[in-house]
């Protein structure tokens, strides 16, 4: 069954090159998958690296208050 | 700038609302149609580049040759910043090429040229992590290079003509299409607030990465 439908289909492929004949057959790449993606990479993006600064603020402040502790309690 | 940052990124974010819109009702252009309007972004993130490579490149010189610290957290951010805004450049012309160029990628002298420069930023980064105690004179070094790598690469469409648009886009823009042309620059100054914005706070964290190193030092002594 399954050889004989990929027989079918092998058959229906054209053997070597041929030419477009009537109709306007251009390739078309969609451009709006392309625009939107752009854009949409820019935010995901920007909310990335400035989660990273909040990240890092954050962890930076942690370290001061830790280190300002053991400070405290050798005193 | 600490009174500024809050009206400041208020205002940056009026204008990232507003230029989607913008875009959006922008005309087509004649030969790319919908694709174009990529290089609204596109166009903008190379100038918030520039100005982070400029920034970078000045207070590279500053740290090598005067020891500023100021200086030396200000190459940091604008360096982390370049590679930021030069992997969206990148990503944006990649799918700009894809409808008009045919191909994900294009070896064409800007492109690659752009490449090199976002890896130079991007060594820097990897020294100043990586490289040890002294790894920021060495940087400092390479964000000099990087900076005097731009206008080799903003002059490459003009020395080797290869597939990316020249220079001379932007000239003709203003004379045939003003519209666009407005709206590239509005998109442009709105990137380079929002590179204003983040570098404060990068060098915020950079001023209180430094505090931190000092607390460590006083507390061991």
């Amino acid at each position: 069954m399954i050889s004989s439908l990929i027989v079918a289909v092998l058959q229906q492929i054209p053997e070597g090159f041929e030419r477009v004949t009537g109709g306007q057959q251009v390739e078309q790449i969609p451009a709006a998958p392309l625009v939107v993606a752009s854009y949409a990479f820019f935010l995901l993006l920007m909310v990335f690296y400035l989660w990273t600064i909040w990240r890092r603020i954050g962890k930076v402040e942690t370290d001061m208050r830790a280190l300002e502790q053991r400070q405290g309690q050798k005193r | 700038m600490k009174k500024l940052f809050v009206p400041l990124a208020v205002i940056v974010a009026a204008m990232f609302v507003a230029a989607p819109i913008a875009i959006a009702r922008a005309d087509y252009e004649s030969t790319m149609l919908l694709v174009q309007k990529i290089f609204y972004f596109h166009f903008a993130t190379w100038m918030a580049l520039t100005v982070a490579i400029g920034v970078c490149g000045v207070a590279s010189v500053i740290y090598l040759f005067k020891g500023s610290k100021a200086a030396d957290w200000y190459a940091a951010a604008s360096a982390e910043l370049c590679v930021i805004f030069g992997v969206f450049g990148l990503f944006s012309g990649s799918l700009w090429g894809r409808k008009a160029w045919g191909v994900w990628w294009q070896w064409d002298a800007r492109v690659t040229m752009a490449t090199m420069l976002v890896l130079v930023f991007l060594g820097y980064l990897m020294v100043r992590k990586y490289g040890g105690p002294g790894s920021e004179k060495l940087s400092a070094a390479m964000g000099i290079f990087g900076a005097a790598t731009a206008p080799f690469v903003y002059k490459s469409v003009d020395w080797w003509r290869t597939i990316h648009p020249q220079t001379t886009v932007m000239k003709t823009l203003g004379e045939k299409w003003p519209g666009a042309w407005m709206l590239v620059w509005f998109c442009s100054l709105a990137f380079i607030l929002l590179t204003v914005l983040l570098l404060v706070a990068r060098v915020h964290l950079e001023a209180m990465r430094s505090r931190l190193d000092d607390m460590y030092l006083a507390a061991e002594e």
